[in-house]
């Protein structure tokens, strides 16, 4: 065994013109989740199709359990499970058909295909929707299929590419809880993300991509705390209880507070202490807010402050945590994707 | 030694196994056709879409227009059901650019390039269970020949000989239909791309009128063509050696080989593209 699960090394792709991926560089630890944090184009789904042996690098290293990728592709997929933006799942068969047929095409031993396909529907819940074709699924029970059928060999490494993209809240939280679950039983998880909170709850490291680049890598709170800000805005009742508020809050805070009109507005590395600790002064001095705002960076944040411009518009962060921001569906994302491939 | 081996495999690779190259090629490529199977079952309606078109041009030709076409010594209907039966394959090739185009398009073959499998299962698997679909189309297309007065003089067996040079084409065509879904990428395109490439093939051929009907310029290219002579060498087989002599100006064997060297040239030339297509269509 080894104690690097994902080795990559000076790994490039390019389509065409477009270095997909320009150089890259990473480490996963066994045992450990990893999030590869990006937007849309930053080269988190090419570096995915690396590792899957779906893409071959044009230059540079990747290495899977002390596989490489290119030479010893074959031994690199009998230690992967594969979840994808959207869910690879074949709609004519039923739940049990496709997580037999994935069984058997992950050459699991006869014997073992049926009991392991009926243990993952009920891990999934799905053992009622079972013997449905899968079009008559919804799409969280389509994704949660998906996922289900990544994990039919009972792999040491599982790659999830931007799992809860479009996923509700209730879903989403369960598929966080099934990761959490398989971590704890000794999986390696690369996953790949829009979502800062998502890296946050799930990942012990991070890695920012942008332009096929690592421009950051840390521990999430690491990363938070550089970028320094939980926004906490106060909304007074009137300007002039406003004008007192950023008064009396400027002594406590690090950077000075803005007032526009009778909100009050500033920046804190450790928010919710920070927060406490204000409402207390407030308090004190008999001044009340009416409405209060906390805003945890999101990943716009992170990329104005580790790369100077701003992520894609559509992708800042989880919003009301629905995955709303993700305006384009599985066939628009793969489209542009193709776009770019269909350059080279 | 297998205890060892088996107990390392656990840890280091979960529940996938090593098996032989051979031996997982061949339940791989059975997985895959079993699968695309299912989905026919499970959508019988395909199965009679793809035979509505025939059957219509079979109504036309055989009610229609087969009246205004003389075919000098034998009936219009046994001369247009063996290029039926060749237009079905041909038109029918279009459903493995199709079914591949969707899995491409669904994320379903980035799954399978992901997984311990033969790499030549998904096509294979593919254009295996497409040829079970044609034999079961080939059968109900017979049966509507029988149905609208087609006989065959040299007997039942000739005719499932000829069927199987049909088969064998609408093998080979299924390895161009799989290059031309994995290079388009969706289905509709898919469907699109198809028309224009069969059009000719499939018109442009004695299929449905003797070819000395046409100009000049275009019999050298209709004569010769695999729907023309795959058309031609069922007809040789089913009408008999004389009247193959008389009127396709033939002999039976002239016309099968013709017709199995176009087949299995395409397949030479064709599997390979699609091999390579597969490899980078992702």
């Amino acid at each position: 065994m080894t104690d690097t699960a994902i080795l990559v090394e000076g790994l490039v792709k390019r389509f065409g013109t477009v270095a997909a991926l320009d150089g890259i560089d990473f480490e996963v630890p066994t045992g450990t989740v990893f999030g590869l944090l990006g937007p849309n184009g930053a080269g988190k789904t090419t570096a995915v199709r690396v590792l899957t042996t779906i893409l071959r690098p044009d230059s540079g290293r990747a290495e899977v359990m002390g596989h490489d990728v290119v030479k010893d592709a074959m031994a690199v997929r009998r230690r992967i499970g594969l979840a994808g933006q959207y869910a690879a799942v074949d709609s004519n068969l039923t739940g049990r058909e496709n997580l037999r047929l994935i069984g058997k095409l992950a050459q699991l031993p006869k014997p073992a295909i049926m009991p392991r396909a009926a243990e993952l529907l009920e891990r999934f819940q799905l053992t009622d929707a079972a013997d449905r074709p899968v079009k008559t699924y919804s799409g969280g029970m389509r994704r949660r299929l998906d996922v289900a059928a990544s994990l039919v060999q009972r792999p040491p490494v599982l790659l999830l590419d931007e799992p809860t993209t479009g996923l509700d809240l209730p879903s989403r939280n369960e598929l966080w809880a099934m990761i959490r679950e398989l971590v704890a039983d000794g999986t390696t998880v690369l996953l790949t993300t829009q979502y800062l909170e998502e890296a946050d709850r799930l990942a012990e490291d991070i890695a920012v991509v942008d332009g096929g680049k690592v421009v950051a890598r840390d521990t999430p709170a690491n990363l938070k705390a550089r970028l320094g800000s939980t926004v906490i805005e106060f909304g007074m009742d009137s300007e002039p209880a406003a004008t007192r508020a950023e008064a009396l809050l400027a002594d406590r805070v690090p950077d000075p507070p803005e007032r526009d009109g009778a909100t009050v507005r500033l920046r804190a590395t450790d928010g919710p202490r920070m927060l406490m600790e204000l409402l207390r002064a407030l308090d004190a001095h008999g001044l009340v807010p009416a409405t209060l705002g906390v805003r945890e960076p999101s990943l716009d944040d992170v990329f104005l402050a580790l790369t100077g411009h701003a992520a894609e518009p559509g992708v800042t962060g989880m919003g009301n945590g629905n995955g709303a921001g993700n305006g384009a569906g599985p066939g628009g994302r793969r489209a542009a994707r193709r776009g770019r491939g269909g350059a080279a | 030694m297998t205890t060892t081996t088996n107990a390392t495999t656990t840890a280091e690779t979960g529940l996938s196994t090593q098996r032989s190259p051979f031996a997982s090629a061949y339940s791989d490529i059975l997985a895959v056709a079993q699968r695309n199977l299912i989905a026919l079952r499970r959508t019988p309606q395909l199965v009679v879409f793809s035979t509505i078109q025939p059957v219509i041009f079979v109504l036309m030709f055989r009610y229609v227009f087969g009246g205004a076409i003389r075919v000098p010594g034998i009936p219009y209907v046994d001369y247009l059901m063996p290029g039926i039966f060749v237009q079905t394959a041909a038109f029918g090739a279009m459903g493995t650019a199709i079914g591949l185009a969707t899995d491409l398009k669904s994320g379903l073959l980035e799954r399978f390039q992901s997984l311990p499998m033969a790499r030549s299962a998904v096509l294979v698997g593919r254009t295996v269970s497409d040829l079970f679909r044609n034999v079961f189309v080939m059968a109900l297309m017979a049966c509507v020949g029988f149905l609208v007065g087609f006989r065959v003089p040299n007997g039942l067996v000739a005719l499932v000989f000829g069927m199987l040079l049909v088969l064998l084409f609408s093998y080979a065509l299924t390895w161009v239909f799989a290059t031309v879904g994995l290079a388009v990428g969706d289905p509709e395109s898919a469907q699109a791309a198809g028309f224009p490439v069969l059009a000719p093939l499939v018109f442009a051929s004695s299929a449905f009128v003797p070819v000395s009907s046409m100009p000049g310029w275009l019999q050298a290219f209709a004569a010769h063509q695999p729907v023309s002579v795959t058309a031609s060498a069922v007809r040789a087989l089913v009408l008999g050696p004389d009247a193959a002599q008389q009127l396709l100006g033939g002999s039976t064997a002239s016309f099968v080989l013709q017709s199995v060297a176009w087949s299995v040239g395409i397949l030479l030339v064709c599997a390979p593209l699609a091999v390579a297509r597969y490899r980078r269509a992702l």
